[in-house]
């Protein structure tokens, strides 16, 4: 597990507004918004050469996350959806403070968490996990799997006595769907297939009984006989325990399979979001039009359009003036070279940010 | 023993073979005809691929899907005998432009790989040297293949980066340095370097995001339309199959299940896992409801079962399944199935 930074909360121990661990345990998520993101920027500095340093007075960044703004409703399924690198990750682990907002907001039950403690950190960490984004790298191939499982426990030392551990230890791996779980339990992870690792981070992520897990492409690996289980078991966490899960994936159909609500992402700005149903079937940003247009279809028969973007998404360090998916935009017009569109209501919850909706 | 002397080794059998080489007549540009390739392993023989039968026409594409581990990748080596040590064809043919490669000698099927078949290999985007030139790996074959010196070489290696739509200023790029969308474009121009005739494509856009997935496979498509090029599409991704193919072959352990248009295969799916792999796809443009997975494994594959392989995760499963195995029955002209049920017209 992460690390506490200590650095930046160290500074805000004698800072007035810093949230102590006991606000946070106080705390509800009212109206049922447990996250609300105002205008969060991550960039990151690019540490240019020495030479280059002395020419160039400008500094540059690698604008991950570009202010983006969006709520999180207690005990739904939130897709972060869009291309490689346009910021899904950062966005789900800044959420987590495991990367530092550079500006913007992060309230979680109206609580900022950029003013957390390093106390305040260590209890939110217990309520906010995360599947990372390669299961190969992130779980320890020399450690049991009731190690791995057990470990956020330990971390944490929430449990009392070794029953306790291993009784919270099986019904994760249980509820995570190896059964039964006594015979899991002293495997390595090179003894599971790919589908069965997979559960095995889901049960470390669920072991601490969460309020929220952000899970990072956690089926992009697997096969679909496996990985259609692994969705069913986050729809069911949800639905049985309550769990809310930002369920960050590239593959916008598996995003329409389970998810409440989308937002997608194009090079650090959310383009689109809102009900599920509502964006896949009345897309109102042409980058999400694309992404829907080019979702293979199992039926030969469906000749339906494609709309393939020219080019690729391009470096965030330098982003497109105005409307920064103009370069590659079908519907682009000259205005979308200057103005960078503000967020627009479509009804219900559903936002869109282009310059020709409503034309 | 390297490859370069077993290329020395077996350059004098065949030219012994020669004279004996005739035309042989069969189906299509590639008729592959119940092929099977085993892997030895201290447990035993990994029974990878059994009795696959397809045929490629000229021009045609043909998808291969099904789920990890069923012998698409062994069956594609298998075709270009670039088995490992421990696999071999145990039996088959596999017949390619009038002459049977299942029987060729090392030196005749160095004459025929690149030139005639090639393969872009599951994964080799991420497996390219990372510090030599993206163009100078791709110049690689068709130095050795076309005799060509490295200077002349790297001139056909920009027309292929003309060609698949990477600009050429990127020849001399060390592959981090390009996308992973320009790297794929980078192994298709690899793989058409000696104007094949055709194209193995083993997962060549797995990993990669939805916009160049769609970009490459209609580059594909592109291409062969304009060289003319057949093409064997492996996946594990149906859809994709769907979209991009004449024709398409399921398989499950080893074993061909399901064969035909696919159209037969996807709006006339007879087999039952074809039908639940279809299912477990989600499909924006129906209803939406929960895709449902397929429960169990494949068999293992050392000691497959007696009866057919798919019984145990079969949900309309008869008793005789579990112990006689089915053979492949036509359905409708060029449709095949491998299922005791589908002789019963389900
Ligand atoms: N620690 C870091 N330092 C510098 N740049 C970073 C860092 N982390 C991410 N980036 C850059 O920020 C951008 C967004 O990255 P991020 O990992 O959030 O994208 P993503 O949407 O999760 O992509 P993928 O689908 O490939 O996982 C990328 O350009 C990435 O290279
Ligand atoms: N060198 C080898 N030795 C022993 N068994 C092998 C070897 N290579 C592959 N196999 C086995 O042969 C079977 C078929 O493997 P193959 O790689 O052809 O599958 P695939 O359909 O391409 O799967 P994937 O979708 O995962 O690429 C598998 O059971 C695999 O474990
Ligand atoms: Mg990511
Ligand atoms: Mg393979």
């Amino acid at each position: 597990m992460a690390t506490t930074k200590d650095t930046p909360a160290a500074r805000e121990q004698g800072d007035k507004s810093a949230v102590k661990a006991s606000d946070l345990a106080a705390a509800t998520a009212k109206d049922g918004v447990l996250f609300d993101v105002r205008d969060l920027e991550v960039y990151f500095p690019i540490h240019e050469g020495f030479f280059k340093s002395m020419v160039s007075t400008e500094k540059k960044f690698v604008k991950a996350v570009d202010h983006i703004s969006f709520q999180v409703m207690q005990g739904e399924i939130l897709a972060l959806v869009g291309e490689s690198g346009c910021g899904k990750t950062t966005t789900g682990r800044t959420m987590l403070r495991l990367e530092e907002p550079t500006g913007g907001h992060i309230l979680y039950k109206g609580l900022p968490v950029e003013k957390f403690t390093s106390s305040t950190l260590h209890a939110y960490r217990r309520k906010a996990q995360i599947i990372f984004q390669d299961p190969y790298n992130s779980i320890n191939p020399k450690q049991t799997i009731f190690d791995i499982v057990a470990e956020p426990l330990e971390v944490n030392n929430v449990t009392s006595s070794e029953r306790e551990k291993e009784d919270r230890v099986i019904k994760a791996i249980s509820e995570a769907g190896l059964r039964p779980a006594t015979e899991y339990l002293y495997r390595y992870p090179h003894e599971l297939s790919g589908g069965q690792r997979q559960r095995v981070c889901i049960a470390g992520a669920t072991v601490l009984e969460p309020d929220v897990i952000v899970a990072d492409e956690p089926v992009a690996s697997l096969d679909v006989s496996i990985r259609n289980d692994i969705l069913k078991l986050m729809v069911e966490q949800k639905e049985k325990m309550g769990v809310t899960y930002i369920f960050i994936t590239h593959d916008l159909s598996l995003a329409w399979a389970i998810s409440d609500r989308i937002a997608v992402m194009y090079l650090g700005r959310i383009v689109e979001i809102g009900e599920t149903l509502e964006v896949v079937s009345n897309p109102q940003h042409p980058y999400t039009r694309a992404l829907i247009s080019v979702i293979p279809v199992p039926d030969p028969l469906a000749k339906r359009e494609h709309v393939i973007l020219k080019g690729e998404t391009p470096n965030p360090v330098d982003i497109p003036s105005g409307c920064r998916f103009h370069p590659r935009c079908p519907d682009a017009i000259d205005a979308c070279k200057e103005t960078d569109p503000p967020e627009k209501l479509i009804g219900g919850d559903h936002y869109a940010a282009c310059l020709r909706i409503g034309e | 023993m390297s490859p370069k002397a077993k290329t020395k080794a077996s350059e004098k059998k065949a030219k012994t073979d020669k004279k004996a080489v005739e035309r042989i007549e069969h189906a299509g540009l590639l008729d592959v005809r119940e092929l099977t390739t085993h892997f030895k392993l201290g447990a035993g023989d990994v029974k990878a691929v059994t009795k696959v039968s397809f045929v490629v026409e000229p021009g045609e594409s043909l998808g291969l899907a099904g789920e990890s581990g069923c012998g698409k990748t062994t069956a594609a080596l298998s075709i270009l005998k670039l088995l490992p040590e421990n696999g071999r064809i145990v039996s088959g043919d596999v017949l390619f432009d009038g002459r049977n490669l299942a029987k060729r000698t090392e030196y005749g099927m160095s004459k025929i790989r690149w030139k005639e078949i090639s393969i872009i290999f599951q994964g080799a985007m991420n497996a390219l040297n990372p510090v030599q030139e993206t163009g100078k790996q791709i110049a690689e074959p068709i130095q050795l293949h076309e005799g060509l010196s490295e200077k002349q070489a790297m001139v056909r290696v920009r027309e292929l980066y003309d060609l698949v739509g990477v600009s050429q200023k990127r020849v001399m790029d060390v592959p981090h340095q390009l996308s992973g969308g320009m790297r794929q474009r980078a192994m298709i121009a690899m793989a058409l370097a000696c104007n094949p005739k055709l194209v193995i494509g083993d997962e060549p856009t797995t990993a990669l995001d939805v916009m160049v997935q769609a970009q490459i496979l209609d580059l594909i498509a592109r291409l062969r339309k304009e060289l003319h090029l057949s093409f064997i599409l492996i996946s594990h991704d149906l859809s994709v199959m769907a979209e991009t193919c004449d024709k398409g072959v399921i398989m499950y352990a080893g074993e061909v299940v399901e064969s035909g248009t696919t159209t037969n295969i996807f709006n006339n799916a007879t087999h039952p896992y074809t039908r639940l792999l279809i299912k477990a796809f989600p499909n924006i443009h129906e209803k939406r409801e929960m895709v449902s997975s397929i429960k169990g494994d494949p068999p293992n594959l050392i000691n497959p079962p007696a009866g057919c392989g798919f019984c145990p995760r079969c949900d309309v499963r008869i008793a005789s399944c579990a112990t006689e195995h089915p053979e492949l029955i036509e359905v409708e002209p060029g449709h095949f199935v491998r299922c005791v049920l589908a002789r019963q017209g389900v």
